[in-house]
């Protein structure tokens, strides 16, 4: 019994049309339909993070979403951040990095890379509504996404920075 | 792509989900936030060949204020239990537990009715249920009841939901005035499950005695345990140190149950039980006192 259904998906100002199986993960659907791999899948029960990104705005798991929830909806994947054609949806320039990516570039906020999506998609809501972070603040923002190499310090620099970057 | 196939429904009425229910009660899931029940279906644990959908249901997601109690749509998010300015004002135990619920990448989805329905006894929002005395609607095709909180839990990941039910509204009552609350937990990392937490509630006479007093637990059975004992020794009281002692002991050493788990053991829950229960006792007799006024 293999069910396939149509949807209409944004994601990162694009309009996706499909027919998706009722089962596809979305985390599975933006990686292997649409071939937007940044969005990361480490653990699929929504402890790790890492396919974390924003749906309608707000930071969401996409690995405990089925794709055709997303029916309708507005999604932004890190792909969006530092888009190369259109306008980016999270206030990135076309051709540069989105001041939160800098940050994580000049502050060391990362060493292999597979947590930094699902953080900087966490990072943006956040520092959307906390322009200025305290330090425990951002530990405890950042206590929903896994980093296996930094030790965390280098990002909770990185997001400090960022605060600065985006005041 | 690791779930099990299955036949997929989203309704954007609630007749529509009770329909739905009732044909196919005994193979179907309701997907409410997810955050529970896709994990298990990845893992292939539940395996439902029907799913249904109340995410477009808009009439299932409210808080609203009705007399002197809040009423609260099943899938309102756990995020919008964190903000809501009535229940602030009106049930402050709520806005200062919700925070202790996972993430806010988890709390964006994850709804009331969803923590609620999945009972999993270390969940913050059950012991919030009995807590607060809360009343629970469950509907059907053929109609509706009413469950008090202290008999829908059934035990491990179980309640009083029948097969064709849904839990619809949950009714909480403003906590009354010279009130004091607490939540208090202790887990291994922020938004973990708590290895132990309690939720302390205590209401004062004019004279400053002890009117009312409830203690509930979360990870210490096999669902929300309610300290009824430990809650009675301190009414008609005037509160002090040793009878918040002996009230930490008794819930502790003998009215819950914990098991124990790969992160403890029971002795340290039941010590972890002793400690919370006396700061929280503290806490919500201060917040009392300043109400007292
Ligand atoms: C990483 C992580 C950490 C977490 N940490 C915590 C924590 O610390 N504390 C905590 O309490 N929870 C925690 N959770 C669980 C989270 O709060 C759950 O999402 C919640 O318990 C279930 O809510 P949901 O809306 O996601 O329900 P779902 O997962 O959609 O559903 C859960 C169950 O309830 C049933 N159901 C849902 N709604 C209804 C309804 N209205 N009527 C009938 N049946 C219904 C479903 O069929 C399913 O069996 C965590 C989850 C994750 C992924
Ligand atoms: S892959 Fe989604 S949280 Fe780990
Ligand atoms: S940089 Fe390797 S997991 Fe975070």
């Amino acid at each position: 019994m293999t069910q396939t259904l149509p949807v209409t998906i944004t994601v990162n100002e694009k309009e996706y049309k499909c027919e998706v199986e009722s089962r596809l993960l979305l985390s599975d659907f933006l990686r292997h339909e649409l071939g937007l791999t940044g969005t990361h899948v480490g653990c699929e029960h929504g402890a790790c993070g890492a396919c974390t990104i924003l749906f309608d705005g707000e930071s969401a798991r996409s690995c405990l979403m089925f794709a055709v929830q997303a029916d309708g909806h507005t999604l932004t994947t890190v792909e969006g951040l530092a888009p190369s054609l259109s306008s980016s949806p999270a206030g990135g320039k076309e051709g540069e990095l989105h001041p939160l990516q800098q940050s994580f570039w000049e502050a060391h906020g990362l060493q292999c890379g597979y947590c930094t999506p699902g953080i900087l998609m966490s990072m943006i809501p956040f520092l959307q509504k906390n322009p200025n972070p305290t330090e425990d603040e951002i530990r405890h923002a950042l206590s929903g996404n896994l980093c296996r190499c930094t030790g965390y310090q280098h990002i909770v620099d990185a997001v400090k920075l960022a605060a600065e970057k985006m005041k | 792509m690791k779930p099990a196939p299955f036949e997929y429904h989203a309704p954007d009425s609630l007749e529509q989900v009770l329909d739905l229910i009732s044909q196919h009660a005994d193979e179907a899931k309701i997907l409410a936030g997810g955050q529970s029940l896709v994990p298990a279906m990845n893992f292939r644990v539940v395996q439902p060949s029907v799913v249904i959908d109340l995410n477009r249901v808009a009439e299932l997601s409210y808080i609203r204020e009705n007399g002197n109690v809040i009423r609260i749509g099943s899938m309102a998010r756990e995020r919008h239990l964190e903000f809501d300015l009535s229940i602030a004002k009106r049930i402050p135990l709520m806005t200062e537990t919700v925070p202790f619920i996972a993430h806010p990448q988890i709390r964006n989805r994850a709804t009331i009715g969803g923590s609620i329905v999945h009972a999993d006894p270390a969940a913050e929002l059950p012991v919030l249920m009995l807590a607060l005395s809360a009343r629970l609607k469950a509907k059907k095709v053929s109609g509706e009841r009413w469950i008090d909180a202290q008999d829908f839990f059934a035990g491990m990941f179980t309640t009083a939901l029948e097969p064709d039910e849904i839990l619809a509204e949950i009714e909480l009552p403003f906590m009354p005035p010279r009130t004091g609350w607490s939540f208090m937990e202790v887990a291994p990392r922020a938004g973990d499950y708590a290895l132990m937490g309690v939720a302390a509630l205590v209401t004062l006479e004019k004279n400053a005695k002890c009117k009312q007093a409830k203690l509930v637990y979360l990870n210490a059975g096999d669902g929300p345990v309610d300290a009824k004992e430990a809650a009675k020794i301190l009414e008609g009281e005037k509160l002090n140190d040793k009878l918040i002692e002996s009230s930490a002991r008794l819930a502790s050493e003998k009215e819950i149950n914990p098991f124990g788990n790969i992160h403890t053991s029971p002795d340290f829950q039941r010590h972890l039980a002793n400690v919370l229960t006396k700061k929280a006792l503290k806490q919500a007799i201060h917040r009392a006192e300043e109400n007292l006024q």
